[in-house]
């Protein structure tokens, strides 16, 4: 990742979720682009989801399941008539099986410019615990 | 006169080809918008970053999605009915023993060029950047606005 200087970026179109369970809300379903990286201490998930207000956004642990997901809300005014669209907004929405147990007291959530960094620390593994054997 | 009858067909030059093609996409464009019982997106320029553009009777608004770019980044510049973007987006190196699970976002320069539909009062141009999303808000010039006309009954 050094040669960042020459890379120009490109124009992606946002992955669109096509899923068995029906959504409530109208509107298209999108998959957030992700970096998950793992050091001893932690997992640490950093998702690309522009538009979406701190309020709006719900990351939920459960069984060793993260799920986050989010509605963005509409950025037009009501006055407003479609020049050209490239992009469409909807709602963010995906999981992840964790494998390692986070210490769910512990987790971290900043969402700064459209990115939500999430940080998971991974619970300390339990100290050997010496057992003492009384003689009767 | 065979000759001058020929020459009078349609021209195929790959002008008109082109407008063909065009206007056969926006009819597909329709009919899959009817399908969808969404608008389709329109096929885009394919140049980072995709916009939407809107308007309202005063105002030009484009908006690009650019999460974790800050605004400082951003090199935005105006000329007459020309919008010019560009920046890079960068994403910082973690920790050296970190091991990665995905790595799908994308770091790099990027630079676009946006023709409006007419000139625009380059002086009152407006950009902010909220959660992500840049928005550009461009006035439309006096002569670009659309005039009421009223009619007075004698």
């Amino acid at each position: 990742m050094t040669d960042t200087e020459s890379k120009a970026l490109q124009a992606k179109e946002k992955s669109e979720l096509t899923s068995a369970t029906e959504a409530t809300r109208p509107g298209p379903t999108f998959t957030p682009s992700v970096d998950i990286f793992e050091t001893d201490k932690a997992l640490t998930l950093l998702a690309d989801m522009p538009g979406v207000n701190p309020k709006d956004l719900s990351i939920d642990l459960k069984e060793g399941i993260l799920t986050l997901s989010s509605h963005v809300a509409s950025q037009e005014g009501p006055e407003e008539l479609d020049v050209f669209r490239e992009y469409q907004t909807g709602t963010y929405y995906r999981k992840f099986n964790l494998s390692d147990i986070i210490d769910q007291s512990k987790i971290e959530a900043e969402l700064m410019e459209g990115v939500l960094r999430l940080h998971l620390p991974k619970i300390e593994a339990a100290a050997p615990r010496k057992i003492e054997v009384k003689a009767g | 006169m065979i000759f001058r009858k020929v020459s009078n067909w349609p021209t195929w030059n790959w002008q008109s080809q082109w407008e063909e093609m065009e206007r056969l996409r926006r009819q597909m464009g329709l009919l899959t918008e009817g399908l969808a019982g969404r608008p389709s997106t329109e096929p885009s320029a394919g140049v980072f970053p995709l916009m939407n553009v809107t308007e309202d009777k005063d105002n030009y608004y484009v908006r690009a999605e650019l999460p974790g770019i800050k605004a400082d980044a951003l090199d935005i510049s105006i000329t007459g009915d020309s919008l010019s973007i560009s920046g890079e987006r960068k994403i910082p190196e973690e920790q050296e023993n970190a091991k990665y699970h995905r790595r799908e976002r994308e770091s790099g320069k990027f630079s676009r060029i946006l023709r409006l539909p007419s000139q625009v009062d380059t002086n009152k141009v407006e950009a902010t950047a909220t959660d992500g999303i840049l928005k550009v808000m461009l006035p439309k010039s006096e002569e670009a606005k659309p005039k009421q006309i009223t009619v007075r009954g004698e």
